[in-house]
């Protein structure tokens, strides 16, 4: 089963030195244990471009984010786990980390 | 015993063991409820023809798991991915041992963090409690379709996000128990005082089922303190249940009640166990000083009787390991008794900021200002308090009182 735990911030700014360290002790541990499938830092949803290719026409391409709002994902984790409990415990983990909320979604 | 007896019986100890076997077998809580319910209709239709089964509980769990197959062979038209999302429960746990109660991975499924409140409510309510929908949705004043919604949508988030049927391990029992716990007292209160225009001021049915899966909970797991401070609270609690009410459908006050009209066995049970808690040398909880307060003032043969010193010494106790502003406010009701109603008053009006939209900090302060003299404040919080309570009875005592205010 894998989850996606997004990373919800109010801010793009880069993550600072003593939380990137932790986020790489993390992120090995993930790795050593099994969980680890893929991860990524967004930032800011300025450089954001939205493509609506629905019609399949010309695509309608918009400047910005699909939604404006306080928060935003500012990053992300994949990761295979066996179910919820272990996906929330990595999140706690994950969270104290990078020093930001995580949303926990799971794939379908 | 006839068959009316033995079908309401089986409801009543049979429904929430079907389910849980049903769910750990089929690893699917939508099948295990509906079978379930299936099962329980074939026995209202087949008991009093063919009479009752010798064990209604196997009867009742074989012919609820014949639905379920039928049901899955009707089903496995479905794609791969639907049938593969029924494994989410361990292939081999073993977490308590090969005895362990079905019924207890039930209630942690049931009432699990990632769900919302009312949805954990409603869940263990239906699944482990046997109420119907329609039931759960008067209980809590929702519009049947809406409560259905609710407990679809949580069994959905079950399933798709893969919330474990599973006892937790040791390391995170006490916090999850803790949210069971929260979960029973919630729908006791609810019976103890219940809100609303149009319903009893006290609903018997409501503090009976969760009395009746604490108890549940408590032979599942009997060596939980917490557990056992939380049925003791409830027990005292109900017993005083007939006389919280008077004649006239007023809310009458602990202090007020004709304590001849407690009930005398519900009390030794409760007393029973919070002796046993003390008994065990552990440091209490917060359901445990509850019901150790509780057991203090069930100990009074007459309000007068009340070791108050003793009520605010546990209090102290349960500020320090639950400093929330309510546990502060009862904690100055019992300081008024002790020590006079201006020493509670000055502790009272330091919680202004967090409590003034409770109906019992204003009903607390207006009887403090009426027993200082205070007549013209005492009317105004009462008229707050008025305004915010939404139990009927409370609202009846609290007017009277308010219009005997000279």
């Amino acid at each position: 089963m894998q989850y996606l735990l997004n990373v919800i911030h109010d801010s793009g700014e880069n993550a600072t030195e003593a939380e990137q360290a932790a986020i790489v002790v993390f992120n090995q541990q993930m790795k050593a244990d099994g969980y680890w499938v893929f991860a990524g830092g967004l930032g800011v949803t300025d450089n954001a471009t939205v493509v609506d290719n629905r019609s399949g026409g010309e695509p309608l391409v918009t400047d910005g984010p699909f939604v404006e709002s306080k928060e935003y994902v500012v990053g992300f984790w994949i990761i295979e786990a066996p179910d919820l409990d272990v996906a929330l415990k990595l999140a706690a983990g994950g969270s104290k980390a990078c020093n930001r909320k995580v949303e926990v979604r799971p794939f379908l | 015993m006839n068959v009316e007896e033995a079908l309401a019986r089986a409801q009543r100890e049979e429904w929430a063991r079907v389910v849980a076997a049903l769910a750990r077998r089929f690893g699917d809580l939508d099948v295990a409820e509906e079978a379930s319910a299936e099962a329980f209709a074939v026995a209202v239709e087949r008991w009093p023809v063919d009479g009752v089964p010798p064990n209604p509980g196997a009867w009742l769990t074989t012919t609820a798991q014949r639905k379920a197959i039928d049901r899955i062979r009707r089903e496995d038209k479905r794609d791969a991915k639907q049938r593969e999302a029924r494994m989410w429960q361990d292939e081999a746990p073993e977490p308590l041992g090969a005895v362990e109660d079905e019924r207890l991975r039930l209630v942690f499924t049931c009432c699990h963090p990632a769900l919302a409140a009312d949805a954990r409510v409603a869940l263990t309510l239906r699944l482990l409690g046997g109420l119907t929908v329609a039931e759960i949705a008067r209980a809590f004043l929702v519009q049947e379709g809406a409560m259905a919604r609710r407990i679809t949508r949580a069994k959905d988030k079950i399933k798709a996000a893969r919330i474990p049927y599973r006892v937790p391990a040791a390391a995170d029992l006490p916090g999850r128990v803790s949210g069971v716990l929260a979960v029973l007292y919630l729908v006791f209160n609810e019976g103890y005082l219940a809100t609303g225009p149009g319903t009893d001021p006290v609903r018997q049915d409501l503090t009976a089922e969760a009395i009746r899966l604490t108890r549940l909970l408590r032979t599942l797991l009997p060596e939980d303190g917490e557990v056992a401070g939380l049925l003791a609270l409830m027990l005292m609690s109900e017993a005083r249940r007939t006389a919280r009410v008077s004649a006239s459908g007023e809310l009458v006050a602990l202090g007020e009640q004709d304590r001849g009209a407690w009930d005398a066995a519900l009390i030794t049970e409760g007393h029973r166990l919070v002796r046993e808690r003390l008994a065990s040398g552990e440091a209490p909880g917060r359901y445990q000083l509850l019901a150790a307060i509780n057991a203090v003032h069930t100990d009074a043969r007459d309000v007068r009787d009340t070791d108050w010193s003793q009520v605010v010494a546990l209090y102290d106790q349960l500020v320090r390991i639950d400093p929330s502003p309510v546990v502060a406010l009862n904690r100055a009701i019992a300081v008024a008794e002790l020590d006079g109603p201006e020493v509670a008053m000055a502790a009272v009006d330091r919680l202004d900021d967090a409590l003034t939209g409770y109906h019992a900090y204003h009903a607390t302060r207006a009887d403090l200002l009426r027993r200082l003299g205070r007549s013209g404040e005492s009317r105004a919080a009462y008229d707050r308090a008025i305004e915010l309570a939404g139990n009927t009875a409370e609202v009846a005592a609290l007017t009277r009182r308010r219009d005997q205010l000279p």
